[in-house]
């Protein structure tokens, strides 16, 4: 992964795959991303899957509730890369 | 629908085409569909430009069928159900392309700015160094496009939904199912599983229903010319509200054979499909019922009408806590969703309507089986 790509910039980019009509508007990083983006349960998936591949963090279901926001969602995404996987 | 435009063409002459291959994009009045090839062989010629408007039942392409000596035509379908918005026309590539050596950018916002057209040498990257991020690309954007729906397709729903409350004299049931055990058995069955394995509740609820569905052929198939018409098999229509309103219900074909597991991967790429327009002719056809699950952030209930001809659409609102009584008498706080059933009372009444909501509830208390 080239330096300069944040994990914010990744999760960002996976957002914008999901839902391509919402790519244009700013996100506000507090709010729940379900909401700001219409993102169902199908999406919500299809985003864990795109992060697990461009990161390599298999994200059990038991922590879904820690990536609600973009903000949460880095923060979690960056602890995870630091010390990875306990499982 | 009367008539389509073919959008584009996926396929040249000389290409080989298996059965069920996706051909060509076209356009309907409920929006953009994939053709699939009825026939295996040899594009041999394509007989229509895209972008020409044609009448249904005109042939699109020859296909020279590996049996010699007997052409295959391939043509639209004659009667697709609401499809999704056509997908946005990818803009062209920003100017910055010809530019990059000189523009500091991350890879995400370089694709992101490919994507929405905007060029990356007239942005200020905000970024460590000056570097352009995503979000920069983000903001410089032009207004995002209209998401709604297009008029047609808010057409085709007022078309249907006006024909179902104006013909068929629906029945109404609902009733709460405890889901302590099913949500239980899933965390379970998830937990071991990679992100990629995992299955989604409403998959669950979608094989109860069909499931169900095996001893009560009279909700599963169509009413045509005044009398009901058992299904050809049983094919949820899975209903998917597109993120800009409208929405389309795509058939899962055989929705209570196979395995949980076998069908996960069916499922998730019907529905994403269903999103990012991309659904085939059949699956807008096929569905013999519809399930509708209004996800974790609606409502309790849902009151659902049913999509004609079928006969009956079996509705999930939220799963919520709520408190239940248990087997010994104490109270806990359980998931409970509300199920609810409309039912076309010209095929059925509502006592069957209530065995049936019983046979769904038990599939719901026996996950293992599903």
């Amino acid at each position: 992964m080239p330096p300069q790509e944040s994990i914010r910039d990744i999760v960002l980019d996976a957002l914008a795959g999901i839902a391509p009509e919402a790519a244009g508007a700013p996100l506000d990083g507090a709010r729940n991303l379900r909401e700001q983006l219409d993102i169902d349960s199908v999406d919500f998936l299809n985003l864990l899957m795109t992060l697990h591949e461009r990161l390599g963090v298999d994200i059990p279901e038991a922590d879904y509730a820690q990536l609600q926001t973009l903000d949460d969602a880095v923060a979690y995404l960056e602890r995870r890369r630091a010390a990875p996987a306990r499982s | 629908m009367d008539e389509a435009t073919l959008v584009e063409w996926r396929v040249k002459p000389g290409d080989r085409v298996e059965r069920g291959d996706i051909v060509a994009a076209i356009e309907t009045s409920k929006g953009v569909i994939d053709i699939e090839s009825f026939d295996s062989g040899i594009v041999d010629a394509l007989l229509i430009e895209p972008g020409v408007k044609i009448p249904v039942g005109t042939a699109l392409a020859r296909i020279r069928s590996d049996a010699p000596g007997t052409p295959a035509h391939s043509t639209p379908p004659a009667a697709p159900a609401p499809a999704p918005p056509a997908p946005a026309t990818p803009p062209s590539p920003a100017g910055a392309a010809g530019r990059e050596g000189r523009v500091r950018a991350s890879p995400a916002a370089r694709r992101h700015a490919a994507e929405l057209g905007v060029d990356l040498a007239r942005l200020h990257g905000t970024g460590p160094h000056g570097v352009i991020t995503i979000e920069d690309v983000a903001r410089a954007a032009p207004p995002a496009r209209s998401t709604a729906p297009p008029p047609d397709m808010r057409a085709t729903i007022a078309a249907a939904m006006t024909r179902a409350k104006r013909e068929i004299p629906h029945y109404y049931l609902a009733t709460g199912v405890d889901l302590h055990k099913a949500t239980l058995w899933l965390a379970e069955y998830n937990r071991e599983r990679p992100v990629t394995g995992r299955v989604l509740m409403g998959l669950l609820f979608v094989r109860a229903v069909a499931k169900a569905l095996t001893g009560f052929a009279d909700f599963n198939g169509f009413y045509k010319d005044g009398a009901f018409v058992p299904g050809p098999g049983i094919h949820v229509g899975v209903a998917v509200a597109l993120r800009g309103g409208g929405l389309v219900a795509p058939a899962l074909h055989d929705a209570d054979g196979n395995t949980l597991d076998a069908q996960r991967p069916a499922f998730q790429d019907l529905v994403t499909r269903a999103r990012s327009g991309h659904l085939r002719a059949s699956e807008m056809a096929d569905a013999t019922i519809t399930v509708t699950s209004l996800g974790e952030r609606g409502v309790d209930t849902v009151f659902p009408v049913i999509h004609p001809p079928q006969v009956a659409i079996v509705g999930f609102g939220r799963v919520a806590q709520k408190p239940v009584v248990t087997a010994d008498g104490g109270i806990a706080a359980h998931p409970v969703v509300q199920v609810s059933l409309a039912a076309d009372h010209r095929v059925s009444d509502g006592h069957r309507g209530g065995l049936f909501l019983a046979a769904i509830e038990r599939w719901l208390q026996t996950p293992e089986q599903l």
